[in-house]
């Protein structure tokens, strides 16, 4: 019995969570429904996920469990400590603001932790099969969790949207993933990178059909152009937390699944996937930056800044081998620390009546609120690429191995996007200090505030080595191991 | 000649095959439709005693050639088909029904051994050995008569009966299955011959009593006994699930607007899945063609006699049934289905696969 | 085997056929219908393979009950055919050409198998040895709960329960002053509880007894 556990032993961080979800749905099943209840369920679920997290710490050598299928190696346990975090941190973000809109359901963190189940999942998944069904496990949660008010019409319309979208790219990713099986007669990340590597094996049209369905499912999921189109709409219509939630973890992990696809399977074809990932990263990096100008809703912003960011972190992708895969990581570990400090100041714009999304209700907030003010701007200023801060870093860090790799004129692309994509950052700069001051919001709450001083500690202090040091390295060992 | 020759080599074993097929098939179902009408007249007999009537006696001794009166009458009857209905589907749903609840009978064998030392004859038409799923997969089709029924009369009361059979069929379908489970677990096997023979062993064996009543799963999956035989009701609406027919709210339910030979099939389909769902409660828990105890006397009755009587006990009990529990309202009835039967079932599917792993006892 | 091959065809033309009428029937019931006989002869074409247990699964899980879900929902729904129909031309060419290029590829993968131009590296699927005794049940068990699929399995056993859950969200509306009955108080309740006798003077009356204890019904 006991080495039976044992040999399973790598999974302990998704049983944790997976059983730790289902003790808490019980729980909300059969205890009465009250706020103390409620909370205490919330709380339980984040420490579920410290549990989860602690138990990654631990884990010992690195395991290939169920024939290939389940892959524990460096990589997995660098991207599911970040969706961790990014889980949480959306997590604690929820929690006032969901109790406050009073669509908190016990459901929600219930369905959040299977979320994330379904993302280490992925992060694990050495065979297309686990791929796909992390990947399902995953986006039904979070469709369900984007439409939780159901009495709220723009919330229906998000979930039922993303949901459409959704299976719609989850087909196009099985025709992939079947053709491919078609052509290298296994469905495991090993066989297929063996069949791949034959000479002339980028010739066959089978492999090729294959790979494009593969990416156009997976580009679906981190919202790169062509197949942005549901991000703005399901940003938006999602309760902000959800949102904040959405734009985080899931990310981060369907980038691992991408990186991991394209370098342990198919590292044979590199020039086929190749132009594939620089078209995606163009096209995201330009339609991001232009869309987002003409916005007026904070969260149709963000949404371009996502689609935008995932264009940056293609970037490196594309240059492939380690550095490209450390240069994603460490993009992604950023962008999750910005995009959640960024939401934590959204979810603090509150009057009376709720949540204002418009960019103008900003004006003038550094006279009525200077610390939020001071946070957004450098979030903003971050996300723009303007040194010393982090996401200065994390664009160093993704266009440095584009370069390495000749890819001169994605690195130009990439750069030429990032100045216009300054403006609209600059922009609710220039609204929130320059602008005749509106009504103040109501004050910060303790979580939000915890998550935005956290992050902007992060984002501030990114340049002193202790803090970027760790990281840069930790994603070099992970990226080191993906084999 | 050459030709006649040359198929004959071909299609000769398909033929033949097909040849016997079609015969055992007649016989069976001869048999089968007369022991039915046999059933629906003790049926009506057995309602009557509980009330402290007579019942049908006027045709024949006893009233016993009702039934065959009664299918005259409904044949030489005008079908009436409604304006407004559907017709092709209107005159298929019968069909369906009728059809359908034969079908199950080409995997329920009545006994074992040869078919009166014919070399090629067996007691089952065809012994699949995903018998028991055929049965279940035959019985779940059965809604779709009564659904089709009620939609295509177009009219207010065959609808709402047909939507409260799929609500109620679809329902009990689940705890049924879990049943199943059980016994499968306990069995290990989907073959009905194998399930039957399976019972020849057991408590009673284990402590050395020669095969009896006590090796039967009706005494080790009691509570499985209990809640198949109830589901059972429910899933041939049977009173006190009649919901769908409920003369008292819905007239006739799905069944309004039909007369004459449809409606025939209809009560005929009925009444055959009845006796199915009777014979599958003896397969799966009362030992099938057994004999309650295998000594002398009892062992000399050929096992058809045995598989027989079991079933029109059955049978018995369904009218018992009939004759004295009032209706379920809808509310109870599906509150039954899903929480009692349900959790019930899938406790003990858990709890009998655990007997059978860590008890040693997996076949 | 000839008669095998009579079976084939005609499993396969109703399949074909019925698939055909499932989007050319005018009446969505009817079209419903047909899908269910599509269903039904795919089945069939399972138990020509052997494959008797996933036959049986089809009818039970996909006619049985999936179909009737559908047979429910559009019975219920007054969908406007008309209407549909106008759109039809419209998004013609779209489907048409999505159509096509799904073909195509099919049409490459399984010509690349048969021109072996396919790399094949674990080849294919082992055939079951001859003679031996172990059912297709039996076999898709042992394959299903062992490893390595036992993991797909008890993934796809969360992606239920989310779906579960999801379901029960999106639609669960715990309304006030809905009357319940509660089968357990109802059991609680002994004559003690529930009656009262009053004696009631010959000639005279007597006050009304207190209402005997509510028990919701």
């Amino acid at each position: 019995m006991m080495a039976v556990l044992q040999a399973y032993a790598p999974l302990l961080p998704e049983i944790i969570i997976v059983l730790g979800a289902m003790v808490l749905m019980m729980q909300g099943a059969f205890r009465p429904e009250n706020d103390a209840e409620t909370s205490r369920i919330m709380w339980l679920a984040l420490a579920v996920l410290v549990a989860a997290g602690v138990a990654i710490v631990q884990l010992g050598e690195p395991a290939r469990l169920f024939g290939g299928a389940f892959v524990d190696d460096a990589f997995a346990r660098f991207v599911k400590l970040l969706v961790l975090a990014g889980a949480g941190g959306a997590m604690v973000l929820a929690f006032d603001e969901m109790k406050a809109q009073g669509s908190f359901k016990f459901e929600l963190p219930v369905l959040l932790l299977l979320a994330t189940a379904g993302m280490m999942v992925m992060v694990s998944a050495g065979d297309l099969m686990a791929l796909y069904m992390g990947l399902e496990l995953q986006s039904l949660a979070l469709y369900v969790v984007a439409a939780i008010r159901r009495d709220d019409a723009k919330s229906s319309e998000a979930g039922l949207k993303y949901f459409v979208l959704g299976a719609l790219s989850s087909g196009m990713l099985l025709y992939g993933a079947s053709l491919l099986y078609g052509f290298a007669g296994t469905t495991s990340f090993a066989g297929i990178a063996a069949a791949a590597s034959v000479a002339g094996a980028g010739q066959n049209l089978l492999l090729v059909f294959g790979l494009v369905f593969l990416m156009v499912g997976l580009a679906f999921k981190v919202s790169a152009v062509p197949f942005h189109m549901w991000t703005p709409d399901v940003y938006q219509g999602a309760p902000t937390p959800i949102t904040a939630f959405l734009a985080a973890a899931p990310k981060v992990a369907a980038m691992a699944l991408l990186v991991r696809l394209v370098m342990t399977a198919l590292p044979g074809v590199q020039p086929q996937w190749q132009q594939i990932i620089v078209f995606l990263a163009i096209a995201s990096m330009v339609v991001g930056a232009l869309g987002a100008i003409g916005q007026t809703n904070i969260k149709r912003l963000m949404a371009y800044s996502s689609i935008a960011n995932m264009g940056y972190a293609l970037v490196p992708l594309a240059a492939g081998g380690a550095e490209g895969a450390q240069g994603v990581l460490i993009y992604m570990a950023i962008y999750i620390v910005m995009t959640l400090g960024a939401f934590g100041c959204i979810l603090s714009m509150r009057r009376e009546g709720g949540l204002v999304e418009d960019i103008n209700e900003l004006a003038g907030l550094a006279q009525t609120n200077l610390f939020l003010a001071f946070a957004l701007a450098m979030f903003m200023f971050s996300l723009a690429g303007i040194p010393p801060l982090a996401g200065f870093f994390a664009k160093w860090f993704a266009f440095l191995p584009a370069v390495k790799a000749g890819l001169y004129w994605l690195a130009v692309i990439g750069v030429v996007a990032s100045v216009i994509g300054a403006y609209y950052y600059l922009r609710i700069v220039k609204i929130m200090f320059f602008d005749d001051a509106k009504a103040p919001f109501m004050a910060t709450r303790a979580k939000e505030g915890a998550i935005v001083a956290l992050a902007l500690v992060l984002v501030l202090g990114f340049v002193l080595p202790f803090v970027a040091s760790p990281l840069v390295e930790a994603a070099g060992t992970a990226a080191a191991s993906l084999k | 000649m050459s030709f006649l020759s040359n198929f004959w080599t071909e299609w000769g074993g398909a033929v033949l095959w097909l040849a016997w097929s079609v015969a055992s098939s007649l016989i069976l179902l001869a048999l089968l439709l007369i022991i039915i009408a046999f059933l629906l007249l003790m049926d009506r007999k057995v309602w009557a005693s509980v009330q402290l009537r007579r019942g049908p006696n006027v045709v024949g001794p006893f009233g016993l050639f009702q039934s065959f009166a009664d299918l005259l009458k409904f044949v030489l009857k005008e079908p009436i088909i409604p304006a407004g209905a559907d017709k092709g589907v209107f005159l298929l749903a019968p069909l369906v029904t009728a059809v359908l609840a034969l079908s199950a009978w080409a995997v329920i064998p009545v006994s074992e051994g040869s078919f009166f030392g014919l070399a090629e004859g067996k007691w089952v038409i065809s012994d699949l050995n995903v018998g028991i799923l055929y049965v279940l997969a035959i019985s779940s089709l059965g809604v779709y008569g009564i659904i089709m029924g009620g939609w295509a009369s177009n009219s207010k009361y065959p609808f709402l009966g047909a939507l409260r059979s799929t609500a109620q069929m679809v329902s009990y379908e689940v705890s049924i299955g879990f049943v199943i489970v059980t016994v499968l677990l306990v069995v290990g096997s989907l073959n009905l011959t194998t399930i039957v023979n399976a019972q020849k062993t057991g408590l009673g064996t284990s402590l050395g009593m020669p095969g009896s009543i006590l090796d039967w799963h009706w005494l080790v999956l009691f509570p499985m006994f209990v809640v198949f035989f109830i589901s059972a009701l429910a899933e041939t609406n049977r009173p006190p699930f009649d919901l769908p027919e409920a003369e008292s709210e819905l007239v006739a339910g799905f069944m309004v607007e039909y007369s004459s030979t449809p409606y025939l099939l209809f009560m005929l389909g009925e009444y055959v899945a009845i006796v199915t769902m009777c014979a599958m409660t003896v397969i799966l828990f009362l030992g099938g063609w057994l004999p309650p105890l295998d000594v002398a006397p009892f062992n000399w009755v050929p096992g058809i006699i045995w598989f027989i009587a079991k079933v029109t006990f059955v049978f018995f009990m369904f009218a018992m049934v009939k004759a004295m529990v009032p209706r379920y309202r809808y509310d109870q009835l599906m509150r039954l289905g899903w929480k009692v039967f349900l959790p019930l079932s899938l406790a003990m599917v858990v709890i009998v696969a655990a007997f059978m792993q860590y008890g040693g006892l997996v076949r | 085997m000839a008669l095998q091959a009579v079976f084939f065809y005609l499993f396969s033309f109703l399949t074909v056929a019925s698939a055909v009428m499932v989007i050319t029937a005018r009446n969505p019931v009817h079209a419903v219908l047909w899908l269910i006989l599509a269903f039904f002869n795919a089945a069939g074409l399972f138990v020509l393979l052997g494959a008797e247990f996933l036959a049986m699964i089809l009818v039970v899980v996909y006619v049985g009950a999936v179909a009737v879900l559908f047979l429910f929902v559009v019975m219920m729904l007054d969908v406007d055919f008309a209407e549909l129909r106008a759109g039809f031309i419209k998004n013609a060419p779209l489907g048409a050409m999505v159509g096509a290029i799904l073909l195509i590829e099919l049409v490459m993968v399984v010509g690349m198998r048969f021109a072996g131009t396919a790399q094949v590296v674990r080849g294919p699927a082992p055939a079951p040895v001859a003679g031996s005794t172990i059912s297709n049940t039996e076999a898709l068990g042992a394959i299903l709960y062992r490893e390595p699929f036992v993991f797909y399995l008890e993934i796809a056993g969360l992606i239920l329960l989310v779906a579960m859950m999801g379901a029960i969200v999106l639609t669960l509306r715990h309304k006030d002053g809905v009357k319940r009955q509660s089968i357990s108080a109802q059991n609680a309740r002994n004559p003690a509880t529930a009656i009262e006798i009053a004696k009631v003077p010959a000639g005279g009356y007597t006050v009304p007894p207190k209402a005997p204890e509510k028990v919701r019904s």
